[in-house]
């Protein structure tokens, strides 16, 4: 609502307060809570996790002294257990976004023109969504486990001797891969129906006169119009690998052999259950930069494309 | 051949060929439900025995017993008052500040716009360590205060506020104009006009935001101690021996009742449900 700034306006106002510092005045209001949760609770934590990864503290003994970039060099240089929960979260994004943007995919292009009974599919993808990973963790540790376990039992079946899944590090990984991808996938698979919905029909029909085969309007036309909705997916998801930790926790508690250590379990593990403060800071701000860096790159391809 | 096969018919095997295919890539999202649900109403004995979808015998006591094994009607009304008061809360404030950065013009709302945004950058993860001590501190530590202020102030708030800000940008002005010139204050304006067109975003915002609250797991294993403090999840983790091996037969008694009222809510409601989530991927 442009104004010309010489007219001055009628209003009801004390005198002292103009009608912009009013508008000011309200909006601060209407911010408070928000912002004040946002200090409280966020800004001021995130300036305290960068001195705490600075610091040898231990919550046991109650003493902290400052000792600089010492907790990065000691997980750089040191700490064997760093690499390995390093690779480990590599090996578990690396796993887990691909499958689950593969399947996504598929199942969007299954699911995205109408059919009798794609409700039904979409709601049943779509459902653990909705679940509690916790629910869904211990399900699948009851379906997973060694001889006694559902999905071994059905492989002996059609003669397969399964593996002891969550007690052997690799396949512990792999379970715990598979389980979460059928976990999200669902959401990955929404947000392409609604991609592949936006392209208009006209498109498909116009290369279809021309004689494209199927496969060539996919790598043709889809897949191109799709490029800024796979970017987005691709960064949420491997944001949300990184952040795995409810999944792991329940399922394989980091084991076996810390197999399935990955970044979030470490710092719950380092900072709450072995009381290195530090450290876990530490492990912390390097999930921070992470995240932040897989941000940034979203949001630097964004603006290209834009 | 070519008389059997006319394109009516092609196109009739190739959508069977289809169902088939995705029944079978159903399995896996379908089953961990039914097995859960059947195997609650197991006897210990008969779940480790060959496996059979239905039980043979069909134990209820399960349902009993998980009420007596631990407070789990405590726990089950901690989870429900916690996620309502999350939920309410956050609609509170994510719409009152979302109408600020909407609607109101100030000094440094750009500002304010690139800090709010820059919370999302960062997962609870990496704050929770300072947040444990500011809670110890302040003396919550094993109470729910931590459980509700966390999810409404964290990177959830700061999603459910800019979906807020996205729909109040997208309102006619017109009708707000209209109310400021009846008399009705900045607040009024907000409470009155905005608020009641805002309907199906606060819908959204409010389903993923329960569900967010419900589902949690970080913080309340954190947070909380004592046994009748427990949210659903960590009660859920909780129906093991002394030695930590779960009693499958309760646990999974117990995960049905925290999951089968969800999913039905869900059956219900899975349009509007699907929705909600698709909107808060694609803005947040």
């Amino acid at each position: 609502m442009p104004r010309p700034a010489t007219v001055p306006m009628a209003n009801d106002d004390p005198p002292w307060l103009s009608l912009k510092m009013r508008e000011a005045m309200e909006a601060w209001l209407f911010l408070g809570p928000t912002l004040a949760g946002f200090l409280i609770f966020f800004a001021g934590p995130l300036v305290a996790v960068v001195g705490y990864s600075m610091t040898e503290w231990n919550l046991l003994s109650q003493q902290s002294t400052f000792v600089g970039l010492k907790n990065y060099s000691h997980a750089l240089t040191e700490n064997p257990d760093f690499w390995l929960v390093v690779r480990n979260s590599a090996i578990f994004a690396l796993g887990l976004v691909p499958a689950n943007m593969a399947l996504a995919l598929a199942l969007a292009i299954a699911l995205s023109r109408p059919f009798r009974g794609v409700v039904v599919f979409r709601t049943v993808f779509f459902a653990p969504v909705v679940t509690s990973a916790a629910a869904w963790a211990i399900v699948w540790k009851f379906l997973l486990q060694g001889e006694a376990g559902f999905v071994n039992q059905m492989l002996a079946y059609v003669g397969i001797a399964g593996p002891n899944w969550l007690r052997e590090p690799n396949w512990a990984m792999v379970a715990v891969i598979a389980t979460r991808v059928i976990k999200m996938v669902g959401l990955n698979m929404i947000l392409y129906i609604a991609a592949l919905q936006a392209i208009p029909r006209d498109y498909e029909a116009a290369a279809r006169l021309e004689g494209a085969s199927s496969w060539q309007i996919f790598t043709g036309i889809t897949w191109p119009l799709l490029g800024p909705t796979t970017l987005v997916i691709m960064v949420i998801t491997t944001i949300g690998s990184f952040k795995v930790f409810d999944h792991i926790y329940l399922m394989t508690g980091g084991g076996p052999e810390n197999g399935t250590l990955v970044l979030a379990f470490a710092i719950y593990e380092q900072g709450f259950k072995f009381f290195n403060v530090g450290y876990a800071s530490a492990l912390a701000m390097i999930m921070f930069v992470i995240v932040m860096g897989l941000t940034l790159v979203q949001l630097a391809v964004r603006r290209r494309d834009t | 051949m070519s008389e059997f096969l006319t394109p009516r018919r092609l196109a009739l095997i190739s959508r069977i060929c289809w169902t088939s295919a995705l029944c079978v890539v159903a399995i896996p999202f379908l089953f961990p439900f039914l097995w859960m649900i059947t195997s609650g109403v197991k006897s210990a004995a008969e779940i480790f025995g060959a496996p059979s979808l239905i039980p043979r015998h069909w134990q209820w006591h399960n349902y009993v017993e998980v009420f007596t094994y631990q407070p789990f009607a405590r726990q089950y009304f901690n989870s429900l008052y916690i996620s309502l008061s999350v939920t309410v809360l956050t609609l509170l404030f994510a719409s009152l500040a979302g109408y600020a950065l909407a609607r109101m013009r100030f000094a440094g709302a750009a500002m304010v716009g690139l800090f709010l945004v820059s919370a999302l950058m960062v997962p609870e993860e990496v704050t929770i360590i300072p947040n444990f001590f500011l809670m110890k501190w302040l003396g919550l530590i094993d109470t729910h205060v931590p459980l509700i202020l966390l999810p409404v102030f964290g990177p959830h708030g700061i999603v459910a506020t800019f979906l807020m800000r996205q729909y109040f940008m997208a309102l006619p002005k017109e009708l707000e104009e209209a109310g400021r010139m009846d008399g009705l204050s900045r607040l009024g304006v907000w409470w009155q006009v905005a608020i009641p067109l805002s309907k199906p975003a606060l819908a959204a915002v409010a389903i993923i935001t329960f569900l967010h609250s419900w589902n949690l797991f970080l913080e309340p294993l954190i947070f909380v101690s004592s046994l009748e403090k427990f949210t659903l999840p960590l009660a859920l983790t909780n129906f093991t021996d002394p030695y930590g091996v779960p009693l499958w037969h309760l646990q999974l008694a117990a995960t049905s009742l925290a999951v089968v009222p969800i999913l039905i809510v869900y059956l219900i409601a899975q349009r509007q449900i699907i929705e909600s989530f698709a909107l808060s991927g694609v803005k947040g």
